[in-house]
């Protein structure tokens, strides 16, 4: 669909967030759902980040805890596993890092440049003083 | 629909579906969308949504895009809650008329505010709401401060705190008057239920937001929202900072029942010195200068006060 210039829209319009119709939103994966150009899921602010976080799944232990704590829903989760970040929302705030339970993290920030594999696997070893 | 979600811990919760999209326009590690997605996500019900002018509302409806994926209206500054309010009463109308096409489905009716547009500038629409009893929910993201319009004080900001209208310096230590007892004046209209929540203790507040769901009438929620822009901290420490506003008792959690029956609903095992709470942010810097630093220490006695009060209140049941 064509998208519509900030003229071109009704005075008043209702903005849709989702083409077509939709029973149950919350019964509705994000990955399923047909949203609409007015949904600011379709935008990206990957462009705000200077720093970015890597997940290493390796360590993660599934507590949710970067979940429920990130402001900006980036953290992809699914049937209770962390899959992974979603890199055209987040904001790299590091928010997911500092509330990460385990030893080592399984989220660090880098660079927004950096190289996830290389830092994956140059991953930092246990911190036996923390623990 | 309109059964409770059942979400006995945090996995079971992360398999929710958020009604609430990125991309919006908040600075990277605000509270405010923390608590939102939290509040959503503590139903699968329809929401019929409202926010007041502020930085939510500003940033999640940035034309030509919404962050929501539910209903939701903005009007004006000070008209959250009346505006769900108003949908609410149309509901009820037209659910009595029997002229709902779904009337089985059981929609929540949510509005979100600031401090700014709960405390000072909609206080008299909310109150009406409580006392006209609508059967909505008020949720203040309490971050004690006119963030959107860059820092001016509210009857929310606490004590010794610099806001641009109450500046720190040579002649003044910030904000003089201290914060206004919101959650009191809510519960004195009689409500079925009010309560203070925190992000950092998200079990906490997805039970009390499932019972404001789960009464008739009126519920009102102040959240506490650490604002890394105003509050002055790094973005990454938004919830070290929801951890110490707790764990200090600075933002005690508790509820109010019926308007009077108070419980504590969070004992911190290690009541950490206020002393913390301050130090981790740039709005409270100057207290640590010598001159100001009697300031900490009533800090501390006022915040021990108020502690030993809900107490008193939580035993004597009345
Ligand atoms: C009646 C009215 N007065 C003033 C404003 C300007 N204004 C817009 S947002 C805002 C600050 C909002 O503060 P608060 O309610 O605490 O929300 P926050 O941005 O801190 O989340 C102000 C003063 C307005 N939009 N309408
Ligand atoms: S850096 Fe911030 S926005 Fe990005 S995934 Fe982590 S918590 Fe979410
Ligand atoms: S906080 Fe850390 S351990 Fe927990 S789910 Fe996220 S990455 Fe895994
Ligand atoms: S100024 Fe504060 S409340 Fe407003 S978007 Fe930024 S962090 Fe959030
Ligand atoms: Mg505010």
């Amino acid at each position: 669909m064509a998208k519509k210039g900030w003229d071109e829209f009704e005075i008043g319009a209702m903005l849709r967030t989702f083409d077509g119709k939709i029973d149950d939103i919350a019964g509705t994966r994000q990955e399923d759902r047909a949203y609409s150009q007015n949904s600011s899921y379709t935008a990206s602010v990957a462009d705000w980040r200077l720093i970015k976080p890597v997940f290493n799944k390796d360590y993660c232990i599934d507590c949710q805890f970067c979940w429920i704590y990130c402001p900006d829903v980036s953290i992809v989760s699914r049937d209770k596993k962390l899959i992974g970040v979603d890199m055209d929302h987040c904001k790299g705030c590091g928010i997911c890092v500092e509330v990460c339970p385990t030893n080592p993290k399984s989220l660090l920030m880098f660079p927004e440049q950096a190289d996830e594999e290389t830092e994956i696997a140059n991953w930092p070893k246990k911190d036996e003083e923390e623990a | 629909m309109s059964e409770i979600k059942n979400i006995k811990n945090l996995k079971e919760f992360s398999t929710s579906a958020d009604r609430f999209e990125g991309a919006n326009l908040l600075c990277p590690g605000c509270a405010h969308s923390i608590i939102v997605r939290e509040v959503l996500n503590a139903t699968n019900d329809d929401m019929v949504l409202s926010a007041s002018t502020g930085c939510l509302e500003v940033c999640t409806a940035v034309y030509p895009y919404t962050s929501w994926d539910a209903s939701w209206i903005h009007i004006g500054f000070e008209n959250s809650s009346t505006a769900v309010a108003g949908a609410e009463t149309m509901h009820k109308v037209l659910k009595r008329k029997g002229r709902l096409k779904q009337p089985d489905r059981n929609p929540k009716f949510v509005s979100f505010a600031g401090d700014g547009a709960s405390y000072d500038i909609g206080f008299q629409w909310i109150s009406g709401c409580m006392e006209r009893g609508h059967n909505i929910m008020h949720v203040v993201l309490d971050n004690e401060v006119y963030a959107n319009t860059g820092g001016q004080r509210s009857s929310s900001t606490p004590i010794g705190s610099s806001a641009t209208t109450s500046p720190a310096g040579k002649v003044s230590y910030g904000e003089k008057k201290n914060k206004k007892d919101l959650m009191g004046i809510m519960a004195a209209h009689g409500i079925p239920y009010a309560a203070q929540v925190s992000p950092n203790k998200w079990k906490d507040m997805v039970k009390k937001i499932q019972h404001g769901f789960s009464v008739e009438g009126p519920v009102f929620i102040n959240a506490v929202s650490p604002c890394t822009t105003e509050w002055k901290f790094d973005p990454k420490d938004t919830m070290h900072l929801a951890d110490l506003a707790t764990d200090t008792l600075v933002f005690p959690l508790y509820e109010i029942i019926d308007g009077r029956e108070l419980n504590i609903t969070y004992r911190p095992k290690n009541v950490i010195p206020v002393e913390e709470y301050l130090a981790a942010q740039g709005r409270f810097k100057h207290l640590f200068k010598d001159e100001y630093k009697y300031l900490i220490k009533e800090w501390q006695e006022r915040v021990d006060a108020q502690w030993a009060y809900l107490q008193r209140r939580e035993e004597s049941r009345v």
